[in-house]
């Protein structure tokens, strides 16, 4: 029995919440339990869910693991994340699938479910086999060959079609290759003056019109990955009022960061922590995108967590990988971007952040509301500190936080994971 | 001055110092002993990681002039051909004790990244498709000399300007130093927001030749025609090479530039390129004492 005193859920009226054997219990005040948690001040919010997460493992395990990357999750306060199919080797059996859910389990700091991918190898030749990965115990319903885009027609109409058997969704990274081969930053001002190669908004935009277009004419269900254009927020917009089945995610960094930061950072241009895949945009994007969330064209926020080592940073910027972390930040920079400009109400994050995602992954015990009978997953958080980003103080393996000095709001306080907290106090239980 | 990465980083007065610096300095070069003490006792790496005999040599030849040690560090045969990071070795170099690293790379931005591992000034001796600026100040010299003033001069650089480090640093040094540069190019090789940078932009050489006072050829990759960027070589010829015909277009005093190496008979064809008045050769030579004013202006300081 752990009782919550004092929390705002969702931002309310400071409320009581008793956990007892993993649910919700009771909602009041006064309530009296074994362990009081004291939480005044802050807000209660589901547990969010990652629709897009870099674990890593296997095959990089140098840059993070199952174990190190759930930590960190817990940390920024997720009780589930989907853990993208790009690793070595491939998620593309139901073997892989099992091994990665297995060590989530082990590791026990949030639920990891693995996202399968869509092609053998993420080769875009041949379908895997995503019956196989569906029926595991893994229980696949998100397939995503991310990092790549699926981009012959054909096989993604089949990957569309082939999905509905198990109510599956396709995660597309939309990304036209001839039109970004060797592409490092998005195509506009900065790119032209910086001599970089650019990654045109076109690019991203011609998918997203095309697969909405297959997702309509297939009637399945379409998602859409780290949305970053203007251009392609019109396309989802127009989509959704067609009344066709597409949703679609953005990442924290795309709504706070521009391609400026290739331009002017405190170590001078070029720094390649801010070179990500697709690439920061412009502010008129930015704007764009804020505003996509706010009203639910964009469904979700995803954080596109992609750990990388140092030495796979610290070099010149066409070197480099591409990719940021995000897990630890999230929820304040969804503050910083979304909620201090009056855009989303502590509900509205909750929906942006745990409802809809845990909806699209089609997650059963996630992203309920913090109601009496729901499993207790629910995230603290306190809104009011603000202190400056310090990656030393990350529980990722990795470093590559683009919001080193910022300052950024908030703080998770603590995490229940169906009532046992994996984090207390800012700490890792 | 610290180091010399971009022309943009130039205010006017430190580009006519440099400028003005060359002129004495090449006073030096006309003198049987062309070797001055300045920077004695003061080491100086070349750090190529892209073939170029003749942007080495010259900041080399320039180097010795000044009595500097000089170090050719070049990626073939040695650690970086066996995967060392550019951070390593420019620890390495720092460790040496290297007073200036001239670096030569073919990512855009290298110079900017070995700044922050060098206690050294950078020289920038060209990175990938971002800037060039020795050779923006040694073609500003060549046209200072030749036509007496850039103020109001009127600049047309044809070619591919997408790719070029040579037509960015232009851009903006010569901006600086109250120039009006003309960007000639197919739309397939101008970035897709060129219209910011401070020059026009024309896609019709013949419209621009007669107002110039220097045109300047890009050198055309061959690379670029496979990657359909113009149909062949033959069209991209015609409509922006700079023949016999174009150059009868010129007014007298015109000049007309190259940076090197050049594809004669493509962007340029041989009796242009060999005329009175192109500066070609004399570039060559004012690239040694635009490099020792440079290198004289960042290591020759007292504190160093």
């Amino acid at each position: 029995m752990i009782v919550i005193r004092n929390a705002r859920i969702l931002g309310g009226e400071p409320r009581d919440i008793l956990i007892v054997n993993g649910l919700i219990s009771e909602i009041g005040a006064g309530l009296g339990g074994e362990t009081v948690i004291e939480a005044e001040g802050l807000i209660a919010l589901p547990g969010l869910v990652d629709l897009h997460t870099h674990l890593r493992e296997p095959g990089r395990e140098d840059a993070e693991t199952v174990e190190t990357g759930t930590r960190a999750a817990a940390r920024g306060g997720f009780t589930a994340v989907h853990a993208m199919a790009n690793t070595s080797p491939v998620a593309d059996t139901a073997g892989v699938v099992e091994q990665v859910w297995r060590r989530g389990q082990e590791a026990g700091h949030c639920d990891v479910h693995p996202v399968g991918a869509v092609t053998s190898g993420l080769e875009g030749k041949h379908l895997a086999e995503l019956g196989a990965m569906a029926d595991s115990q893994a229980r696949v319903r998100v397939f995503s060959d991310d990092g790549k885009c699926v981009s012959d027609a054909v096989l993604m109409r089949r990957a569309l079609e082939y999905v509905k058997a198990f109510d599956g969704v396709v995660a597309q990274h939309a990304q036209e290759p001839r039109l970004t081969e060797g592409a490092q930053l998005n195509e506009g001002e900065v790119s032209g003056r910086l001599g970089l190669t650019g990654w045109p908004a076109v690019a991203e935009e011609a998918i997203i019109a095309r697969d909405c277009l297959l997702a309509a004419h297939v009637g399945s269900r379409l998602h859409v990955c780290h949305v970053s254009t203007a251009g392609s927020v019109e396309i989802i917009r127009w989509a959704k009022s067609k009344g066709w089945n597409v949703t679609a995610e953005v990442t924290p960094h795309h709504l706070l960061l521009t391609d400026s930061c290739a331009e002017e950072s405190p170590v001078g241009p070029y720094n390649p922590i801010y070179k990500v895949n697709p690439p920061l945009r412009t502010q008129d994007d930015v704007n764009a995108l804020r505003e996509a969330l706010a009203d639910g064209t964009i469904d979700c926020v995803a954080t596109d967590h992609a750990p990388h080592p140092v030495e796979d940073k610290e070099t010149e910027w066409g070197a480099a990988a591409m990719g940021m972390i995000g897990l630890e930040t999230a929820l304040s920079v969804v503050q910083e971007a979304m909620v201090e400009t009056g855009l989303l109400d502590w509900a509205g994050v909750a929906d942006r952040m745990s409802t809809r995602p845990a909806r699209i992954g089609r997650l059963s015990g996630q992203g309920l509301a913090l109601e009496v009978g729901a499993p207790a997953n629910i995230t603290l958080y306190d809104p009011a500190v603000r202190t400056p980003v310090d990656p030393t103080a990350m529980v990722s393996r990795s470093r590559n936080t683009p919001y080193e000095g910022l300052t950024l709001p908030g703080r998770v306080v603590a995490t229940f994971l169906r009532g046992r907290p994996t984090v207390l106090d800012g700490k890792l239980v | 001055m610290k180091h010399l990465i971009s022309a943009g980083d130039l205010s006017r007065d430190e580009a006519l110092l440099i400028l003005d610096t060359a002129e004495e300095l090449a006073r030096v070069s006309e003198r049987s002993i062309k070797k001055l003490p300045t920077l004695r006792g003061r080491t100086v790496v070349n750090l190529f990681f892209e073939d170029s005999t003749r942007t080495r040599i010259s900041f080399e030849a320039a180097a010795k002039r000044l009595s500097a040690d000089v170090i050719n560090f070049s990626a073939k045969g040695s650690s970086v051909s066996k995967g060392e990071s550019l951070k390593d070795t420019a620890l390495t170099l720092q460790a040496m004790g290297a007073d200036a690293v001239v670096i030569r790379h073919p990512a855009s931005g290298a110079p900017h990244r070995l700044a922050n591992w060098v206690r050294g000034s950078v020289l920038n001796a060209g990175d990938g498709t971002h800037e060039h600026p020795t050779q923006a100040l040694l073609d500003a010299f060549s046209m200072r000399q030749r036509l007496g003033r850039l103020e109001g001069l009127k600049v047309a650089i044809v070619g591919d300007i997408l790719h070029s480090r040579v037509a960015r640093s232009n851009v903006l040094l010569l901006a600086t130093l109250g120039a009006e540069v003309t960007l000639v190019a197919p739309p397939t090789l101008l970035p897709v927001s060129v219209e910011r940078w401070p020059c026009q932009v024309s896609y019709d050489l013949d419209a621009v030749l007669p107002k110039a006072d220097v045109v300047m050829m890009l050198r055309v990759q061959l690379e670029r025609m496979n990657a359909a960027y113009f149909p062949s070589a033959r069209e991209y010829s015609r409509r922006y090479g700079l023949d016999r015909d174009r150059f009868a277009k010129l007014h007298d005093d015109a000049i007309v530039m190259h940076p090197g190496p050049m594809n004669r008979g493509m962007e340029i064809s041989a009796e242009v390129a060999d005329s009175p008045r192109s500066t070609i050769v004399e570039q060559v030579g004012n690239g040694v004492t635009v490099r020792m004013a440079a290198l004289y202006l960042l290591i020759g300081g007292e504190n160093q």
